[in-house]
């Protein structure tokens, strides 16, 4: 079928000739939430007891890295029918009609096998296994059964989000320990009280996907109950790596004073008053649920930095 | 015979996706290079073949 003009480009899509950049692909591996998994399975690597040759640690960090970015891609290929009705991810790849959801699919799931498999190969099969494991929790577990069926769905896929420190650790000790179980912790429970500030300015968004989000599920009071539950357990648990001497006290101090902060924030977001249509507190906590997690991981990278080279 | 002409964009997107590929699996050699010298020195020409 040769066409021209605008008929042209849309015979040659159809036959299969893609319109996609490479730019849409890193896209699909979802970038930002990459960075958040390669800063804190570097922190759980370079905090962990032992050693590992630093080209094999950056080799580890990467196959991570591919792997967060292959869940992204399998995210966003089994989401798109909501991604589509969400003014947030209305822009994505597959949604805007720049990447095929098959092409998203095959991107993901090669992703997925080469970061496991390189990682066993190169490093250790122990993470490796527990990468996998990852990738078929978000993939899986979270996208295709929680994140539409219960709203809890952020808070048990939030372990998904919880394992890259957990897997870095283990790329340098080859098992879990109380340590690193710790790291885990950490991010599980920040997880709740970070995505519901977001659901609690953007339940609109949530309620035209069905998507069961806690706000639109259980209310606004309730869900601003629970943030300042779980920031309070957030907090506490924010400071336990001091507590079982794993991280130093100048990481004791600060993680002190971000917990409060994170308190404090998320007390503002209970007292939040239900006129409030701007919602400044809960965006404000969104915002900063992100520079707590910056700064404790921070810490705990150069309270490992400072270990290692034996200052 | 029927053919499907690619649009200026399509060939333009194309070439850029080649290039892509062709630097990660640039990419992928060298690391599997030096992550065998790494992991094995010069003990991996000492092996039984």
């Amino acid at each position: 079928m040769a066409l021209s003009g605008e008929q042209e480009f849309t015979g040659a899509v159809e036959a299969g000739f893609s319109e996609a950049d490479p730019r849409d692909y890193v896209a699909l591996l979802k970038p930002r939430v990459m960075s958040l998994v390669v800063f804190t399975a570097l922190a759980g690597m370079v905090i962990a007891p032992g050693d590992i040759h630093p080209f094999l640690g950056a080799v580890a960090i990467l196959c991570i890295a591919v792997g967060a970015g292959a869940s992204g891609a399998l995210n966003m290929w089994f989401d798109a029918d909501i991604d589509a009705v969400m003014s947030r991810t209305a822009g994505r790849p597959i949604p805007a009609g720049r990447v095929t959801p098959e092409a998203a699919l095959g991107f993901g799931l090669t992703l997925a096998g080469f970061s496991v498999v390189t990682l066993g190969l190169l490093v250790s099969w122990f993470a490796a296994s527990f990468l996998a494991f990852t990738i078929f929790f978000y993939a899986v577990i979270y996208t295709m059964w929680l994140k539409r069926s219960t709203p809890q769905n952020i808070v048990i896929g939030g372990a998904a989000g919880a394992f890259p420190p957990m897997i870095g650790w283990a790329c340098v000790t080859g098992d879990v320990s109380l340590g690193s179980f710790c790291l885990f912790l950490i991010i599980f429970l920040w997880t709740p009280p970070h995505f519901w500030a977001l659901a609690l300015f953007k339940v609109g968004d949530y309620e035209r996907a069905n998507v069961p989000m806690m706000p639109n599920i259980a209310g606004i009071a309730s869900t601003k109950r629970q943030i300042l539950v779980y920031s309070v357990l957030t907090a506490g648990t924010g400071v336990m790596p001091f507590a079982l001497g794993i991280a130093s006290l100048a990481y004791g101090v600060v993680s002190s004073v971000l917990g409060l902060l994170f308190v404090y924030r998320a007390w503002a977001v209970y007292r939040m008053p239900e006129t409030d249509k701007g919602m400044k507190a809960a965006k404000a906590l969104f915002g900063y649920s992100l520079v707590y997690m910056f700064g404790l991981f921070a810490m705990l990278l150069g309270d490992g930095l400072v270990n290692r080279l034996g200052y | 015979m029927e053919f499907v002409e690619l649009t200026e964009r399509q060939k333009k997107v194309r070439r850029r996706r080649s290039i892509a590929i062709a630097i990660v699996l640039a990419v992928l050699v060298a690391l599997f290079y030096l992550a065998t010298i790494v992991k094995f020195g010069p003990a991996i020409l000492e092996r039984p073949l």
